[in-house]
């Protein structure tokens, strides 16, 4: 079942489209994931769906409801994070929640239950400001401050940017425990294995729809043949393999560079390479994971 | 780097510590950074990085220990460290409503450099990233990824000899991202020291070294291949959580 519904939302800024005719379906229970550069119309998609601006032109629907006709009771209906801290530093952790469970006229305790499993771990800092809170625990009230009124469906604008991995595995456990419960959650996120975490994902690009699948099948679909290579020095084989005249792309990839190359040209590179001095030069061909895909679809449009 | 001479070495740190009340951020800290190291400073959120880093950078003074940055000491020669150092962040880094010019006029300003010399160096600067015609484009009208090139290059404009990155790629895209570590190996292949915090695991491989920080404690120092060898794991991601999941400071 549907649960979000975008007809060909505009949006723009000045000459800017933000969002430039988007059409977009979500279904009842997914955990969704918004993913594109910065400037690609992430917090826009957000803001129109949580009802905070209306678009230039085009509709959508939440709960089948609209968002211009309907937006009292769509706000009943939702949670959101927004990118940048929503709650008020100078109350507690404690007064935060109190708050925002006044807001929507209900208590704490009778949402209790829902929050409980993110709220254990602030519990003991009740008290405690939340501008005192470290980043970590900012985000853990955040997100119970969402979640307080009991929402169908969770918008979280970049809820892990700048927090340590470990900080990130623990947020998408939570994610994942609500998710189990029925909430419907959609995400962005920079980090591409959070990505991977989604069941299905959009990749956007200045405004637009450029892909929407799940992780798996957006892979599946990478339809070139991917090799990774070492050498001694890597910076230096950067800078070598994208001069070499059969190169298509080359990018840095964590520990050994990722490497697209026109067909049957491997014997010729290592060749190449040797005449530039690399030593321990190492080639072989891997799969592609969700980040190559993503650098494949930017690279179309560049 | 290529020996061990003191002369080579941009950082030193000796038992560095930092207490507020009785809570201690940096505990005991030791280690050097070697000329054009890119050397990455790694830990959860709360774990002391940004402490570290601000007594490096002559901003906060260390409770005890010692250490000194591109020769000078940290307690007493904080002027002469400031002027030979270059810092850039993720938050706060370039004046939003000042056009790109005024920017490097300003930074330059600051950082001393004689008015006429400004000039050519900006001109310059801006044909290397090839930025002429943004000159007089405010910033907040750029996309993020030139921003971030902007950034480091105000950063190093008054060619300090080492540059402190404090999480300058969080929340950037994976093309942008890769762009940005292009330009740290171009500034580091010149012989710019970077000293830079990230929470991408696939970045700290780009480090020559790096250190992880637990409680205020570097429990674990070398180059991404020697640590996880010493860790038996295959990637940085694992020598990380093996290391941070033992944090006891409640984040």
């Amino acid at each position: 079942m549907e649960i979000v519904n975008t007809y060909n939302l505009v949006k723009k800024y000045g000459e800017t489209y933000a969002l430039d005719g988007l059409n977009l379906s979500i279904n009842k229970g997914e955990l969704f994931g918004l993913i594109g550069a910065d400037g690609a119309g992430k917090t826009t998609v957000f803001r129109i769906l949580t009802s905070l601006i209306l678009p230039d032109s085009g509709d959508a629907k939440i709960l089948n409801l609209d968002i211009k006709e309907d937006y009292k009771e769509i706000r009943k209906n939702i949670g959101y994070m927004p990118g940048k801290f929503s709650l008020y530093l100078d109350l507690s952790v404690y007064e935060n929640l109190k708050f925002f469970a006044s807001v929507f006229g209900i208590s704490i305790e009778e949402n209790m239950d829902i929050i409980y499993p993110i709220y254990k771990h602030l519990e003991k800092f009740k008290d405690r400001k939340a501008g005192k809170l470290s980043g970590g625990m900012k985000q853990k009230l955040a997100l119970s401050c969402a979640l307080i009124h009991k929402p169908k469906i969770l918008f979280l604008d970049e809820p892990t940017t700048g927090v340590d991995p470990v900080s990130r595995k623990e947020f998408w456990e939570m994610l994942k425990m609500l998710k189990s419960q029925g909430i419907t959650i959609i995400v962005s996120t920079p980090y591409m294995d959070e990505a991977n975490m989604c069941d299905r994902i959009a990749l956007m690009r200045k405004g637009k729809l450029m892909s929407i699948n799940s992780p798996k099948n957006i892979i599946k679909d990478f339809d070139e043949v991917l090799y990774e290579i070492k050498s001694d020095n890597m910076y230096q084989l950067l800078n070598d393999i994208r001069e070499f005249k059969k190169t298509k792309r080359a990018y840095t990839f964590g520990v050994s560079h990722h490497l697209i190359l026109e067909k049957d040209s491997k014997d010729e590179i290592l060749e190449y390479l040797k005449t530039r001095n690399h030593k321990n030069i190492f080639i072989n061909r891997v799969e592609p994971n969700i980040e190559d895909c993503y650098l494949q679809i930017e690279s179309l449009y560049e | 780097m290529n020996n061990n001479d003191s002369i080579n070495k941009v950082i030193k740190v000796e038992n560095l510590t930092k207490k507020f009340g009785s809570f201690v951020a940096v505990d005991n800290i030791s280690f050097e950074v070697g000329k054009g190291e890119i050397f990455g400073f790694l830990g959860a959120n709360g774990a002391g990085k940004t402490t570290a880093m601000r007594m490096l950078c002559g901003l906060s003074k260390a409770s005890s220990g010692k250490a000194k940055v591109a020769g000078f000491d940290i307690y007493k020669q904080t002027e002469e460290i400031k002027k030979r150092i270059g810092y850039m962040s993720q938050k706060f880094s370039l004046y939003e409503d000042l056009t790109v010019y005024e920017n490097i006029r300003l930074y330059g300003g600051i950082y001393g450099i004689k008015e006429k010399d400004i000039k050519p160096r900006a001109y310059d600067l801006l044909e290397n990233l090839n930025f002429l015609d943004k000159k007089d484009a405010l910033v907040k009208s750029l996309p993020l990824g030139w921003k971030q090139k902007l950034a480091f290059s105000v950063a190093v404009f008054h060619k300090p000899k080492l540059v402190f990155l404090d999480e300058p790629t969080g929340g950037v895209d994976p093309k942008t991202r890769r762009q940005f570590w292009e330009q740290i190996y171009e500034a580091a292949s010149r012989g710019i020291t970077i000293f830079v915090t990230t929470h991408y695991m696939d970045e700290a491989e780009y480090c020559d070294r790096l250190s992880i920080m637990v409680d205020g404690k570097i429990e674990a120092l070398d180059s991404p291949q020697n640590l996880k060898k010493q860790f038996n794991v295959n990637s940085m991601e694992d020598v990380f959580h093996t290391l941070a999941s033992k944090a006891k400071r409640g984040d």
